[in-house]
């Protein structure tokens, strides 16, 4: 019998492609998930400073209210919009729709439009509220 | 020696052993966390800022604390999921592969664990 493990067809990698904005939202997909994976972190730390006492949860919201804190917030912020934009897109190809070119391309770049706009807006209002 | 047929070892449950079930569980909390998440961000920017008192409060009502308790259950899957998909593609040495995804998941269960007792914690003693 053949050797089914060596003799498989090698696929091309990403060198050999064009670089287009579909790639580039799939590439930015697993970018912004894995941040987000790491960004837990925070989310943990916030959320035990408030269940830890008043001076640990003014400790940890000083850190956050910093000015490499807030850059690091508003980061997480756009990278947690992004995600969940490109999820909605890929529930979308999962269900079998949305697969012509142009369109496909179309909403890859509305998604890092939309995103970038999103995670502005939301800025705004904490500023505003605050 | 394997007996068995290449089609037969494929057969049903795939190379991953597992079938549809790693995706079928990204999607259904994927489908879980757009409206949970969409609650939090909005919680968070009302809440962004305000005093001690007025944040634990928010955070000690029930229905906050249930979306909150769900979001972190429905959080941890999804992302210990997707990581292992990430090690799965890129980690190419089978030792390294194992240890990674087991650290990826206990570093899952640590994060889950530690947020939802900071979660309850809040809702139940203040």
């Amino acid at each position: 019998m053949a050797n089914v493990t060596k003799n498989r067809p090698l696929s091309p990698h990403l060198q050999i492609y064009k670089f287009i904005p579909t790639m580039a939202m799939s590439i930015m997909h697993r970018i912004t998930g894995a941040a987000l994976y790491f960004g837990t972190v925070l989310v943990a730390a916030w959320l035990i400073a408030a269940a830890s006492g008043e001076e640990n949860f003014n400790e940890v919201n000083g850190l956050f209210g910093s000015l490499v804190g807030q850059i690091i917030l508003f980061g997480y912020t756009w990278a947690l919009l992004h995600h969940l934009l490109g999820g909605l897109r890929h529930m979308m190809w999962d269900l079998g729709y949305g697969f012509e070119k142009e369109f496909s391309t179309m909403l890859a770049k509305a998604n890092l439009v939309a995103s970038i706009g999103l995670t502005v807006l939301v800025w705004i209002v904490v500023l505003l509220v605050r | 020696m394997d007996m068995r047929t290449p089609l037969a070892k494929v057969r049903g449950l795939g190379s991953a052993k597992s079938g549809t079930e790693h995706f079928w569980k990204v999607r259904t909390t994927s489908i879980a966390l757009t409206p949970l998440l969409l609650f939090y961000v909005g919680f968070l920017v009302m809440y962004v800022g305000r005093p001690y008192a007025d944040v634990v409060g928010a955070l000690s009502n029930p229905f906050v604390a249930t979306i909150n308790a769900l979001t972190v259950i429905a959080s941890v899957i999804h992302m210990r999921l997707g990581m292992e998909e990430v090690i799965q593609d890129y980690v190419h040495n089978e030792s390294m592969k194992l240890l990674f995804i087991v650290l990826n998941a206990f570093f899952s269960l640590l994060i889950g664990g530690l947020c939802l007792i900071a979660v309850l914690k809040i809702a139940f003693a203040g």
